[in-house]
C-alpha cells in the first residue's frame, strides 16, 4: 500500500483513483475467493438446491422428471418423529463427547507439567498415536476390545460374553469412549502448549499462597487459558456433533432398531442408503444451520477476547 | 479489469446459470451396431476363478459367432455394486451394455430407467418357455420383461447331524417342533445356539411369516398395500422373535445378526441348526462341520409342510443406453441360456432358473435335493415395486424384528409402524 500511493505522488502527482484503492485487496484475495468459491460456496449452494427438490435415483439418472418440492422435503423431515429422537439424541452425545474430552484433555494436560521428561515423553507419543490412527482403524480396534467373544476387556472384567452393543446407553458409551479417545490429544496438546506459555510466577506465587492444584487451576490456569479453552470446546462441539465413522462401523450402521443413529449417519442412510437425496440435502442444510450458530457463538466469543488471540 | 469478486456477486451468478439439479440424459440410444465392443458387468463372487471360465468359454464362442464384436467383461464387487449400478445410470457413456443384477433391484433399477424392456426378445426365446415362473416373476414388472434369469437361490434348514444323534434328537416336521428342538439343544449343549437367528436376517425371518400365511404386501404391479401387520403375519413375527432368548439364541448377541453372521456360526460348529441358502453350501463345506451336517426344507406349521421360502438370484440385463441393442441381446441370452445356467451350477452352485435343467443337475448333486423341494413347495417374492428398494435399504423389516426382539415394541406397535413406512414408500415410489 504504502510503495504504491509513494509512485502515485512521485510520479503524476494525481490522487490514485478511489476503486483501484478499494479493488487492491481484492484482488490479492481473488485467488482464495475463487477457491473458496469452488470448493465451498459451490457445494453448499447445490445443497440447498437439491433439498428444494424431489431429488431420487431416478431423477438423477433420468428416469423420472425432477420436480421442485419447494419445502417439501423440510416439511416432511419435521415431521418424522425419528429425526427429532436423533437430533436430541446427537446433542446430547456430543455434549458428552465434548464434556468428557475436556476433562481427560485437561487433565493429562496438567498432568504432563507435572511428570519429568521420560514420562511425558511416553504419554505424549502415546496421545500422537491416538491421534494419527485412523478413526475406521480405531473403532474397529475398541470394537474388538469390547467383543463378547474374543475381547480381552470382557475376560478381564470376568462378565463373560456380555454384549456391549446391545443396550443403547451401552453402545453410546462405548462409542463416547473411542471418540474420546482419538480427540483429546488435540486438547491435551493445545491446553499444554497454552499452561507452557503462563509465567511460571504466577503459578509459584499461587503456590506460595498455600493453592491446592485444583484451586489453581480454578482460580489461575483456567482464566488465564480461556481463550485456547474458548477454542478447544468450540472446535470439540463442531468435530462431535459431525461424528460418523465411529457409530457407523461400531454400531454397525446405527445400532439395533437404530437406536444409535446421530445426525449425520442418520442423513448418510436417507440420502444415500436410500437414495433420496433431496431429503438428505434437507438434513445436511439443518446441520448446516446449526453449526453454524455454534460457529457465530464462537467467532462472537473470538471478538470478545480482543486480540488476546 | 474490474473483478466480480465479491461472494455475493458469485452467488448470483451461479443461481442465474443453474436452476435445477443436474440429470442425465439417459434416454434410450436409438443406435443398433452390428459390431464393436459390447461392456459386460457380473458380480465377483466368493472364489470367482471358476464362474470366470464358464464365462469366457460363452464370450469366446460369441465372438466367433458374431464376426468383428469384441467383449469386454468386468467383476465387479458385490458390496459397492449399488454406487456402480448409480454411477451406470448417471453416465451412459462409462455405463456397460449388459449387466448382472440382483432380482430385489428389478423394479428400483427399471424406474430409474436403466434397464432396456426385452419382452418381445424374451418371448421368442425357446428356451424361455422352461423358465419357472418366480424367476420369472423376478424379471418382470407391469407385465413386462427386463431381463433374463440367471441363477436362483432359496434357504432351508442345515443341521448337525452329530449334536442331533448325541442328544437322541428328530428332524424337527413343524415350526413348534423347530423352536422346541433347537431349545433342547441349547439346554444339552450350552456352547451351542439351538437355531442361530439374526435380527437384521430379513429373509431368513420372512419364511415364519410366510408360513403363518402373512404376506409383506398385497397388490399387484404398482400398487401394493403393507400387510405385516396382519393377524396372519403378526404370529410369524412372533414364531420368530420368540427364538431370540437365552434358552436359544440371546438376544444381546443375535439381534444384530445378519444373515452371513448366522451361517458363518454354523460353519464353525457354534450352532445346532441354522437358515442358509444353497449358496452358502461352499462356505459351511469349508467350515468345521464338514461332513457333520445334513440340509432339509424348513417346515411349515403343518407336518410334511415347507415354509415358503424367498426366491433370491441373479438376473443379466441390457441397458437402456446400449448402442448395440441387437447384440446385447442375443450376449444377454447366451449368458443365462441353459447350456451356461447348467456348466454354472457345475462350477458355482448357483441353482439353474430352468424347471428342466434343475431337475437334471438336482439328480447328479444329492445336496441340491432340499433345495430343489424347497423351490418345487412354492417360493415368494418381494413386492415388484421400486420402492422395495427404498423399503430395503432403509432396513424397515429389520428395524421391525429388532424392536420386537429388543422389547422396545410389541409385535402390534411394531408391525403397525412398519406397515406405515412401507406404505409411505409405497406411495411416494409408486
Amino acid at each position: 500500500m504504502t510503495a504504491h500511493g509513494r509512485m502515485t505522488a512521485h510520479g503524476r502527482m494525481t490522487a490514485p483513483r478511489p476503486w483501484r484503492r478499494r479493488s487492491t485487496p481484492w484482488l490479492y484475495l481473488a485467488p482464495a475467493l475463487v477457491v473458496l468459491g469452488g470448493l465451498l460456496v459451490h457445494p453448499i449452494y447445490q445443497l440447498g438446491l437439491i433439498s428444494l427438490f424431489q431429488y431420487t435415483q431416478a431423477q438423477v439418472s433420468g428416469g423420472e422428471p425432477t420436480t421442485f418440492q419447494g419445502l417439501g422435503n423440510y416439511t416432511e423431515l419435521f415431521a418424522d418423529d425419528q429425526f427429532w429422537q436423533v437430533l436430541l439424541a446427537t446433542v446430547v452425545f456430543a455434549a458428552a463427547c465434548v464434556v468428557s474430552t475436556l476433562a481427560v484433555g485437561c487433565a493429562l494436560a496438567v498432568l504432563l507439567t507435572r511428570v519429568r521428561a521420560v514420562p511425558r515423553l511416553a504419554l505424549m507419543l502415546a496421545a500422537l498415536g491416538a491421534w494419527a490412527t485412523p478413526a475406521v482403524t480405531g473403532s474397529t480396534v475398541w470394537l474388538f476390545l469390547f467383543d463378547p467373544d474374543f475381547g480381552p476387556v470382557n475376560r478381564v472384567l470376568g462378565i463373560g460374553d456380555h454384549s456391549w452393543t446391545y443396550g443403547r446407553f451401552s453402545a453410546f458409551f462405548l462409542v463416547l469412549l473411542e471418540v474420546v479417545w482419538c480427540s483429546f490429544p488435540f486438547v491435551m496438546v493445545t491446553v499444554y502448549a497454552g499452561i507452557r506459555a503462563v509465567p511460571a510466577e504466577v503459578l509459584e506465587a499461587a503456590a506460595l499462597d498455600g493453592a491446592s492444584q485444583w484451586r489453581i487451576w480454578r482460580s489461575v490456569l483456567a482464566p488465564m487459558l480461556r481463550p485456547i479453552l474458548v477454542v478447544v470446546t468450540i472446535q470439540s462441539v463442531i468435530w462431535d456433533f459431525k461424528v460418523f465413522t465411529q457409530i457407523y462401523v461400531m454400531t454397525n450402521g446405527g445400532g439395533i432398531a437404530g437406536q444409535n443413529l446421530v445426525l449425520n449417519v442418520y442423513a448418510y442412510q436417507k440420502a444415500f442408503a436410500s437414495s433420496q437425496y433431496g431429503l438428505g440435502s434437507a438434513i445436511g442444510v439443518v446441520m448446516l444451520l446449526i453449526l453454524l450458530a455454534v460457529t457465530l457463538v464462537y467467532l462472537r466469543l473470538l471478538r470478545r477476547q480482543g486480540a488476546q488471540l | 479489469m474490474k473483478l466480480p469478486a465479491r461472494p455475493a456477486v458469485l452467488l448470483a451468478v451461479m443461481a442465474a446459470t443453474a436452476c435445477a439439479p443436474q440429470t442425465s440424459a439417459n434416454s434410450s440410444s436409438d443406435k443398433d451396431d452390428k459390431t464393436g465392443t459390447l461392456r459386460v458387468w457380473l458380480f465377483q463372487e466368493v472364489g470367482n476363478k471358476p464362474k470366470e471360465k464358464v464365462v469366457d468359454s460363452v464370450v469366446a464362442a460369441f465372438e466367433k459367432a458374431h464376426e468383428g464384436t469384441e467383449v469386454d467383461v468386468e467383476y465387479i464387487p458385490v458390496e459397492t455394486r449399488a454406487q456402480r449400478v448409480k454411477a451406470a445410470f448417471n453416465d451412459p457413456a462409462s455405463a456397460p451394455d449388459v449387466m448382472e443384477y440382483g432380482n430385489t433391484d428389478t423394479a428400483g433399477h427399471v424406474k430409474d430407467g436403466g434397464l432396456l424392456d426385452v419382452t418381445e426378445e424374451f418371448g421368442d426365446w425357446p428356451e424361455a418357455k422352461d423358465t419357472d415362473p418366480t424367476a420369472r416373476q423376478s424379471v418382470t414388472v407391469a407385465g413386462k420383461v427386463y431381463g433374463a434369469p440367471f441363477y436362483v437361490g432359496v434357504r432351508a434348514l442345515y443341521y448337525r447331524t452329530d449334536v442331533f444323534e448325541e442328544i437322541g434328537l428328530e428332524v424337527p416336521r413343524t415350526m413348534d417342533e423347530l423352536a422346541s428342538t433347537a431349545r433342547r439343544i441349547r439346554a444339552a449343549r450350552p456352547e451351542l445356539y439351538g437355531l442361530v437367528v439374526g435380527g437384521a436376517y430379513t429373509y431368513g425371518a420372512m419364511p415364519f411369516v410366510w408360513a403363518n400365511g402373512g404376506e409383506i404386501a398385497t397388490g399387484k404391479d404398482g400398487s401394493y398395500t403393507s400387510a405385516i401387520d396382519s393377524a396372519a403375519a403378526q404370529k410369524g413375527i412372533k414364531a420368530y422373535t420368540s427364538l431370540f432368548t437365552d434358552d436359544n439364541c440371546p438376544a444381546a448377541k443375535c439381534a444384530g445378526m445378519g444373515g452371513n453372521d448366522t451361517v458363518t456360526a454354523f460353519a464353525a460348529g457354534k450352532a445346532g441348526m441354522a437358515i442358509g441358502g444353497d449358496f452358502s453350501h461352499a462356505a459351511v463345506e469349508a467350515g468345521k462341520v464338514k461332513g457333520k451336517y445334513a440340509v432339509v426344507p424348513l417346515p411349515g406349521v403343518r407336518a410334511g409342510s415347507v415354509a415358503p421360502a424367498f426366491a433370491g438370484g441373479n438376473n443379466i440385463g441390457v441397458l437402456k443406453s446400449t448402442s448395440h441393442r441387437t447384440l446385447a441381446v442375443a450376449l444377454m441370452r447366451q449368458l443365462a441360456s441353459k447350456k451356461t445356467q447348467a456348466s454354472m451350477f457345475g462350477a458355482m452352485g448357483f441353482l439353474p432358473t430352468f424347471s428342466d435343467v434343475r431337475q437334471q443337475v438336482a439328480a447328479k448333486e444329492p445336496y441340491v435335493k432340499p433345495f430343489a423341494r424347497t423351490l418345487a413347495a412354492g417360493t415368494r417374492f418381494v413386492p415388484a415395486s421400486p420402492a422395495w428398494a427404498q423399503i430395503d435399504s432403509s432396513l424397515v423389516l429389520p428395524t421391525m424384528f429388532q424392536e420386537v426382539i429388543s422389547g422396545k415394541k410389541s409385535v402390534a406397535a411394531a408391525s403397525k409402524d412398519a406397515a406405515k413406512k412401507m406404505d409411505d414408500a409405497f406411495g411416494t415410489a409408486g
